[in-house]
């Protein structure tokens, strides 16, 4: 099999990360707002536990995934390890609680004035929560990014969940290792640098967005 | 960089803990204590550290040195790119391309053949592609590719992927044309292979001694593990042979390395006593390594 290039091992990352993110999103920011505007017992608790998330390290849950999903694990018949999906539900499981916490801490801060006068409005259910979300947008979109770049950055998990299969499962971080293992240390430090970039693109465009709204 | 401090290993913690206070006890209430041991960077492939090869003979020559050898375990062609750059004092690996072309740019000054064995040719009990029936591993390899069976190569430049593309090359075929459906191409180390392997229900090419410290993946695996089809002690096919060699380096090349111990630790392990210390060496009652010690 021909050596894989350079950019679809890039844009297999950005696939996988940008989906893992996306589903993050689609989950973790109606459930952070959710949880975000109302007080309910039990929160610091729940609270607590989903900052502990934010440590969790990506080779444990790429372990505990890879013995989920080999053919002797409990859902070994799914097919999925050493596949794009398993990588995409690894980084999503992973993200998981940044997207839903950061999104969660956004929206509480919301100022109360807002809310009351949505209430007042006669805002309730989804669209009193679109429109705590759309105050807290900055933070939300903060949230988002926030879990993008750790996907796209951790090794620990896809690695052991792809497999980092050429031309199949390996994304930039993994081939990275790769080609570290193999000597060729000039083709792993244009990797890093590739990496490097698409995080800084991101990061700088999510601080302009934020310094553009905030004019 | 964490990935190379876990790999620096010389023992066990618990041991490793439990000398370091020794010493500090020795410290506070004993006589005064010898000169420091001297450090050796080891730079190696990882068979020979996950065999525990390394761990039954090593203390042998750190006492008799008073050394303290720091193994770096990694794919041959690292260990031999690492060595180029300084960062060992002497090399022991089992890719003799590599070595020679090591040899011929002149990174090397001497290059001793220690030992060897046979590598093997392991899957599944089902053997799709007839493997056992082979005469031989191009025989083997033929088979694999022309019932496009599942094959999981190391792709990573070590020893045993150098190999691997040997015995391809050896029948005309060229794997950088293999198609991902079934050639699977890791870049990962061997053990990362074996259970890539044992997923796949496919083939691989292994080292005897990594096979056999992995029982998760062998014949009493849960789910059908990985037999060996072809090769290893008990099959020496020819063209699986797998030899070991220690490369003293050029110190003019990286000044900083200590060669004076490089010298005695390619000294020690091609003499006739830790020739024997490596033919006592077993796993699981199976003898891994033939020392076969002689310059080259």
């Amino acid at each position: 099999m021909a050596e894989t290039s350079l950019a679809s091992v890039a844009a297999l990352s950005l696939l996988v990360s940008g989906t893992a993110t996306l589903l993050a999103a689609l989950v973790g920011v109606p459930a952070g707002a959710w949880l975000g505007s109302r007080g309910f017992r039990g929160r610091r608790v729940l609270q607590t536990l989903l900052h502990s998330l934010y440590g969790l390290p990506p080779v444990l849950l790429g372990l505990l995934l890879y013995l989920s999903l080999s053919r002797t694990g409990p859902l070994g018949s799914l097919r999925w390890l050493y596949t794009v999906q398993g990588m995409v539900l690894a980084q999503f499981l992973l993200i998981l609680p940044f997207v839903l916490g950061l999104t969660w801490n956004a929206v509480a801060s919301v100022d109360p004035g807002v809310r009351d006068t949505a209430r007042t409005l006669g805002a309730h259910g989804r669209t009193f929560l679109a429109t705590l979300v759309r105050e807290a947008r900055l933070g939300v979109l903060g949230a988002v990014m926030v879990g993008f770049g750790r996907a796209v950055s951790e090794v620990g998990a896809v690695i052991i969940v792809g497999g980092n299969i050429q031309g199949e499962t390996e994304v930039l971080t993994t081939s990275i290792v790769k080609y570290t293992g193999r000597g060729d240390f000039a083709i792993a430090v244009g990797l890093g640098l590739i990496l490097l970039a698409i995080s800084l693109t991101i990061f700088a465009a999510l601080t302009l967005l934020q310094g553009g709204d905030s004019k | 960089m964490s990935r190379y401090a876990s790999q620096i290993s010389k023992a066990p913690p618990l041991v490793a803990l439990a000398a370091s206070l020794a010493v500090f006890a020795a410290g506070c209430f004993g006589p005064p204590p010898g000169p420091a041991p001297e450090r050796l960077v080891l730079q190696t492939t990882t068979s020979v550290r996950d065999s525990g090869l390394l761990d039954a003979i090593l203390s042998d020559f750190e006492s008799k040195e008073n050394a303290d050898v720091s193994v770096v375990a990694v794919g041959s062609g690292q260990a031999l790119e690492n060595s180029k750059r300084g960062d060992g004092d002497v090399t022991l690996v089992h890719s003799p391309s590599a070595e020679v072309a090591f040899m011929n740019n002149g990174s090397g000054t001497a290059r001793w053949q220690i030992m060897y064995n046979y590598f093997v040719i392991v899957g599944p009990a089902s053997d799709p592609a007839g493997v056992r029936n082979a005469s031989n591993a191009s025989d083997a390899f033929t088979r694999i590719y022309t019932s496009a069976s599942i094959f999981v190569s190391r792709g990573d430049n070590s020893g045993t992927h150098t190999k691997e593309l040997s015995i391809w090359a050896a029948i005309g075929l060229n794997a950088s044309t293999f198609p991902t459906a079934w050639y699977k191409s890791i870049g990962r180390g061997m053990a990362d292979d074996l259970r890539t392997t044992f997923e796949f229900e496919g083939y691989t090419l292994s080292d005897e001694g990594t096979y056999w410290s992995i029982p998760s993946i062998g014949p009493n695996a849960l789910g059908g593990g990985l037999f060996i089809l072809q090769g290893g002690l008990a099959d020496p096919t020819p063209d699986l042979k797998n030899t070991y060699s220690v490369i003293q380096l050029n110190v003019s090349r990286t000044p900083s390395i200590n060669a004076r111990l490089g010298e005695r630790f390619a000294l020690w392990i091609t003499s006739p006593e830790t020739a024997a210390r490596i033919a006592n060496y077993t796993v699981e009652g199976h003898q891994l390594f033939f020392p076969d010690p002689r310059r080259q």
